[in-house]
């Protein structure tokens, strides 16, 4: 009877210890894990912060304004102004729809002929001036817009 | 015989004779071991190390109580945390000074990452070729005076602070062992000179080849350096009350107008008149935060352009003033807005005379003598107030003491006030000549006379929650007529052309013929001051536009008075800034009687 207790008891130690040793291992993994995870949200920390500044670069008035007046022509943005507030009653309904009659479509030779008629006209005036193209917004070569 | 010997066998002893003693039978007791008895010791002796023992114990107990009593005065004395796991270096902190953001949250201010560059000269295999080298990759560095100092002996020097990523990798391909890199932070002002005479700037402090300390040196910087460099914060943003799009938008009309009226400096203020934030603060010429330049050491600093014409700037500010006396004259119900005052000029005063730039007849109104700005009429009017009055509303004002403006700069600009407060002082004060203050103390006062008529502190940061109102400097109905004699300035007096459709503004404008260094004054320079309010009827903003030597060929002539220079770039900056602050425009023509003027000023507290 006695040396059963013993066995048991000893079993017991044996079992705890082994216990407290896993437990010991598993928590000091669980710092590894704990201390190389805030490392990493340190380092995201730094790459938001980065990011965080460069997009305050890329938004700086300066190079918004830049980017607005080079692609005026497709966007057509212009400074806020008093007149540009409006009054709910304003606002126009929307037109009723209008059903365009369905027209035969036009012989091509016919629209070629319409077509060869048309002269490209330039704002440039004076008789010999040259044919002005507007140039499109220069790209980068990642095709970014630089201003 | 050993028969004998081996039977040991005790007798029957049986008493056979009464004279022969009888052997008890019994065994003897075994003689007891005499006593020893230990000698006694000294008592004393004893007595002493019975005292040594319990002082040894009573040490092991107070040394064991006294630990406890440490460690609960410490756990109650610090701070309750979570226990941190490993002690290593927090993710909580992100970087050693804070972000300095707008009131919306842009950034202003914000560190990056950056790679110093440093030389151990005992670590390098081949020194000369390390000098050539870095000669071709820096051009400000030369070959020869590199390679006499890297044969000098010394263990280590800086190289370069900041280094971009393709130097550095020109560096590495140097192959050179003794050229090393360190990492620290930079602190980067992202929208280049926007604001930058608010930022200020910053620069390394101590620096080691780990890390480097920031250190503001001008500006906000300066002022918050403690509270942006404190761990306990967080990395919590400072919150400025600057508006980026509204201070971009003001500092880009102030550009062209101030290039377009040829004047070498112009300074603008927007500052909120209830609460007293300054929402744009502008001065010109500007720098680039990022690359500031050096104080100059000769020559005069008010044409740097590190120097703050909006703070630091202490200019005579004209007719701006005249609004003060009339206001005060309102107050003390000296007059009413349709009192008639004396104009008839030129006003002798001992050896001086005080005139007005037209003659504008024998008697004006008050609010004709605002309107028309006369001289002549507030010089009269001041007397009647008197000096004592005078200074004393003009220091409840906040003319007599520095700005208490979040800047390094501010308390240096203390405003230049008469020594002697004379009666001819009193008369020139009135028009605003003869006392030199800062656009941003006449923002201030500007802001305390027409917002109702408390007294508002200027400020950077943006406030959280409501302000309390300060002390009162006039009454509720003074500020309203106040405000509606400025209106009446825009619509039929010398600001004619600071009418904005919509947003009803209303100011006065201030010429001021410039000190000369030799005494007295230049006939051809002048500094030219708008000082306004908008919308009239219910005050948001006060703008405060200043020139320095203006000149402008306008209707046929060379003009340098501020109707024609500072007023039209203050109505453009109103007309372009006001919609960004998310002010509706009112087109209605009854918001402009004088009816609305006094329900708006009941309306506020």
């Amino acid at each position: 009877m006695r040396s059963l207790v013993y066995a048991l008891c000893i079993a017991a130690v044996v079992g705890l210890a082994f216990w407290a040793y896993g437990e010991g291992y598993e928590t000091r993994a669980t710092e590894r894990e704990v201390a190389q995870l805030e490392r990493e949200i340190g380092a995201r920390h730094q790459e938001l912060s980065m990011l965080r500044a460069e997009w305050a670069y890329l938004n700086r008035p300066d190079r918004l304004h830049a980017l607005a007046e080079m692609n005026f022509e497709r966007l057509g943005l212009m400074p806020l102004a008093p007149d540009h507030f409006a009054l709910a009653d304003q606002v126009a309904y929307p037109p009723p729809q209008i059903v365009l009659p369905i027209r035969p479509r036009v012989n091509a030779e016919v629209l070629e002929q319409e077509i060869d008629g048309i002269v490209v006209m330039n704002h440039v005036f004076g008789a010999d001036a040259e044919p002005r193209m507007i140039a499109p917004p220069t790209l980068a070569d990642d095709g970014e817009q630089l201003p | 015989m050993m028969a004998w010997l081996r039977s040991p066998r005790r007798r029957k002893t049986v008493p056979t004779d009464p004279f022969v003693p009888v052997r008890s039978t019994e065994p003897r007791p075994p003689v007891q071991a005499p006593v020893m008895v230990m000698p006694r010791e000294n008592p004393e002796k004893v007595r002493l190390r019975a005292e040594r023992r319990l002082k040894v114990t009573a040490a092991c107990f107070v040394f064991g109580f006294a630990l406890v009593g440490v460690k609960m005065g410490a756990i109650s004395a610090s701070e309750a945390r979570e226990p941190v796991t490993g002690g290593l270096s927090g993710a909580s902190i992100v970087s050693a000074r804070a972000d300095i953001t707008d009131r919306e949250g842009r950034v202003l201010a914000t560190n990056v990452m950056a790679t110093a560059l440093y030389a151990q000269p005992h670590l390098m295999v081949d020194s000369d070729a390390a000098a050539e080298g870095l000669a071709r990759i820096f051009p400000d560095m030369e070959a020869e005076t590199w390679k006499r100092r890297f044969k000098s002996g010394s263990k280590f020097f800086w190289l370069k602070g900041n280094i971009s990523p393709e130097q550095q990798q020109a560096v590495f391909d140097l192959g050179e062992p003794g050229l090393l890199f360190g990492q620290r932070e930079m602190r980067v002002y992202p929208n280049g000179p926007i604001g930058a005479h608010v930022l200020g700037g910053a620069q390394y402090g101590a620096q080691d080849v780990r890390a480097a300390e920031i250190k503001g040196i001008a500006g906000i910087e300066a002022v918050f350096n403690d509270f942006l460099s404190d761990p306990v914060h967080e990395g919590a943003p400072l919150r400025l009350s600057l508006d980026l799009s509204v201070q971009t938008t003001v500092e880009r009309v102030l550009d062209s107008g101030m290039r377009l009226m040829g004047a070498k400096g112009a300074a603008a203020i927007l500052m909120d008149v209830h609460t007293g934030e300054i929402v744009s603060m502008a001065s010109l010429p500007d720098f680039d935060p990022n690359d500031r330049p050096r104080v100059a050491v000769s020559g005069d600093q008010a044409d740097s352009p590190l120097f703050n014409r909006a703070v630091q700037g202490v200019y005579e500010l004209g007719s701006t003033f005249k609004i003060f006396t009339v206001a005060q004259s309102l107050d003390l119900g000296l007059t009413n807005a349709g009192t008639m005052i004396d104009t008839q000029g030129p006003l002798r005063f001992g050896r001086h005379r005080i005139r007005d730039f037209h003659n504008y007849g024998p008697r004006l109104s008050v609010t004709d003598v605002i309107v028309k700005s006369s001289n002549v009429g507030t010089a009269r009017m001041a007397i009647e107030i008197g000096g004592a009055r005078q200074k004393a509303f003009l220091g409840s004002l906040g003319f007599f003491e520095p700005t208490p403006v979040e800047l390094t700069e501010a308390p240096g600009a203390r405003p230049i006030v008469p020594a002697r407060w004379t009666e001819i002082s009193t008369m020139t004060i009135s028009y605003g000549h003869g006392l030199s203050a800062s656009p941003l103390h006449l923002a201030t006062a500007y802001a305390s006379l027409l917002n109702g008529g408390t007294r508002v502190t200027p400020t950077l940061l943006a406030r959280q929650g409501g302000t309390p109102p300060g002390p009162r400097v006039v009454s509720a109905r003074v500020s309203a007529e106040a405000r509606h004699m400025l209106r009446q300035v825009v619509t039929r007096g010398t600001a004619s052309l600071a009418e904005v459709e919509g947003y009803q503004l209303g100011g006065k404008t201030g010429t001021a013929d410039k000190p000369s260094p030799t005494g007295g004054y230049f006939d051809d320079k002048t500094i030219t001051t708008f000082s306004g309010v908008f919308p009239s009827q219910d005050p948001r903003y006060v703008i405060i536009v200043t020139l320095d030597e203006p000149q402008v060929e306008a209707a046929g002539e060379d003009r340098r008075t501020a109707g024609w220079t500072a007023v039209p770039i203050a109505a453009e900056i109103v007309r372009r800034a006001a919609p960004l602050l998310g002010m509706r425009p009112d087109f209605r023509a009854e918001v402009d009687t004088f009816g609305a003027y006094l329900t708006q000023a009941n309306a506020r507290p």
